[in-house]
């Protein structure tokens, strides 16, 4: 066993168990965190196929800002763990057999038939200088621009019906805004007011406390 | 020097020892100097914020008090580490080292000089990128599993201000990528050889402190602590962590201080190149110091101003950092890459080219 096949197996297992951890522990937190760890082995098995952009942008996006919205939202629900598990046992005939005919769907697309080493032949070893970031840029801002294009402004639309939606005012007798640049323009002056006042002489205590009787 | 290593090994033993051999003696070689730094990092700030607050600083162990992280740390490990009742004992245990963790694995990737780096990888901005984004999970886990609202809050707080300021960060250093045309660090400082002007310091200036300033935000320095706030709020995610597991967290925060410190370095003050190549008389006077003693002066130099501006600014408000991360420093980002696009266009100065 060469050291990359250890890795790839070492990387193997990690995803797998974390797959696996994720769909049957019970907490949904917990499941969140497997699923992180599935994502970085991946990543990592990405890398070792000489996808490093990928792999790199998979850790980027998903594990380092999806997750984490993710994590929030899970973290700030309360989620009886009860109820979501009542009829786990008497679903599990139909859940198992949908499973399987995916699995099986799967395996007729994608498996050696297909993708097997005799139809692609051995993956190509890239020297050292080969890089996938180029290899992966060129098509995309030549080839496929208007596709690439139509992407990013789908996900601006989303962006503005995201704001859209939320975005709300309410009247400044319900909530209390805040005028930022109000606040940054504010002078030494204008918050501190020097008032020019006649002392007050107190009278001394022996005075006083002939005053009280 | 480890390839010699390597082959001697794998003379005697099997090849994939020899692999894991040569592997763990580079990566301590590389992360016992970094905690050396860190160690005596936080003496340097107390002194430097003790000068400025006209007070003496540590100075009772060891001459001049240059034992006291050393004192520090024994005092850490030796006090108890509480585990709260109904916390998650193993996220509890393993947020600290999630933190700990990438701060120090980011450290593969970067050049100490030319040729001197663990692995020279071509997309190697994109992997401090994606791996100091991990960090993350050592604050949200911590908060998580303390099983405290105050903790939570705290870990809510620290991980959205960390998120935020990423997107501000990952765009200025697209700027960089833009000028350099590579994500290779070694190449990128290569690309701004030819002394001062040539440093991508000018062209990207914006660009230059809105990296530092996301930076700042990102280790959680002052003035955007709001994850401490020792005054007002009293720490966040790490609340209810004691002895050397808070340890960890501070060992995390100190070595990304010097990871953003390096990255600066790199991407815009021409990292161990001089900065008098091409002047006459300055350039053989200076020929002495080595390609690491340059990039040693200018990281020292960064970390000087971290300290400076903790003992300068008092902290912002937690609406007004948000703010300034999605409202001022990201359409900043924006605007700057396409001046750099235009740059690029014209073939603007000695940098585009």
């Amino acid at each position: 066993m060469t050291f990359e096949q250890f890795i790839f197996y070492l990387l193997a297992t990690i995803a797998t168990v974390a797959g696996l951890m994720m769909i049957s522990v019970k907490n949904p937190v917990k499941a969140a965190l497997w699923l992180v760890l599935a994502f970085i082995s991946t990543a990592g098995i990405w890398i070792m196929a000489q996808a490093e952009f990928l792999g790199l942008v998979l850790i980027l996006v998903y594990v380092g800002a999806v997750m984490v919205l993710f994590l929030f939202v899970v973290m700030m629900l309360d989620i009886n763990m009860a109820i979501l598990k009542e009829g786990f046992t008497k679903y599990l005939p139909l859940g198992a057999m949908a499973a399987i005919a995916i699995f099986a769907l799967m395996y007729m697309v994608l498996g050696p038939e297909h993708f097997g080493l005799e139809v692609t032949g051995n993956p190509v070893i890239q020297p050292a200088d080969y890089s996938n970031t180029v290899a992966l840029a060129v098509p995309l801002y030549t080839q496929h621009a208007y596709a690439f294009v139509l992407a990013a402004v789908l996900l601006l639309l989303g962006i503005v019906a995201a704001i859209a939606l939320t975005l709300r005012r309410r009247s400044t007798t319900e909530v209390l805004y805040q005028d930022i640049d109000k606040q940054n323009k504010t002078l030494a002056v204008d918050r501190f007011r020097m008032v020019k006042m006649e002392a007050v002489v107190e009278k001394d205590i022996v005075t006083k406390e002939e005053d009280d009787k | 020097m480890f390839d010699a290593l390597q082959a001697f090994l794998s003379g005697f033993l099997f090849d994939w020892l020899a692999i894991v051999i040569t592997l763990v003696l580079q990566a301590v070689s590389v992360v016992l100097p970094i905690m050396l730094v860190v160690a005596w990092l936080t003496y340097a700030e107390r002194k430097v914020i003790g000068f400025m607050q006209v007070r003496m600083g540590p100075n009772r162990v060891g001459p001049l008090g240059l034992l006291q992280p050393i004192a520090d740390a024994l005092k850490l490990m030796t006090k108890e580490v509480i585990f709260p009742a109904q916390s998650n004992k193993y996220l509890f245990i393993i947020a600290p080292v999630l933190a700990l963790a990438p701060a120090v694995a980011a450290w593969a990737v970067i050049p100490f000089s030319e040729g001197m780096l663990v692995s020279d990888i071509n997309a190697g901005v994109l992997y401090v990128l994606a791996v100091s984004s991990i960090i993350v999970y050592g604050t949200i886990i911590a908060g998580w599993a303390s099983n405290s609202k105050y903790a939570f809050l705290g870990a809510l707080r620290g991980s959205a201000q960390k998120i935020s300021y990423e997107i501000a960060m990952g765009f200025a250093l697209v700027t960089v990528l833009m000028i350099a045309g590579s994500m290779n660090l070694t190449e990128i400082v290569n690309g701004q050889k030819g002394g001062f002007f040539h440093w991508y310091l000018l062209p990207l200036l914006p660009m230059f402190f809105v990296y530092f300033i996301s930076g700042l935000a990102e280790t959680n320095r002052t003035p955007f602590d709001v994850i401490e706030g020792e005054a007002e709020i009293v720490a966040g995610f790490h609340v209810d962590y004691s002895g050397m597991t808070f340890g960890v967290f501070m060992l995390a925060e100190y070595a990304m201080m010097i990871l953003i410190s390096f990255m600066t370095s790199i991407m815009f003050l021409g990292g161990w190149l001089s900065p008098f190549e091409g002047i006459p008389f300055l350039e053989p006077m200076f020929a002495w110091v080595p390609q690491l003693g340059w990039l040693a002066f200018k990281v020292s130099f960064l970390l000087f101003v971290f300290l400076w501006l903790r003992a300068t600014f008092p902290r912002y408000r937690y609406d007004q950092l948000m703010r300034l991360g999605w409202k001022v420093l990201i359409p900043l980002t924006i605007v700057w890459v396409f001046v750099v696009g235009a740059m690029q266009y014209f073939s603007f100065g000695p940098w585009f080219n």
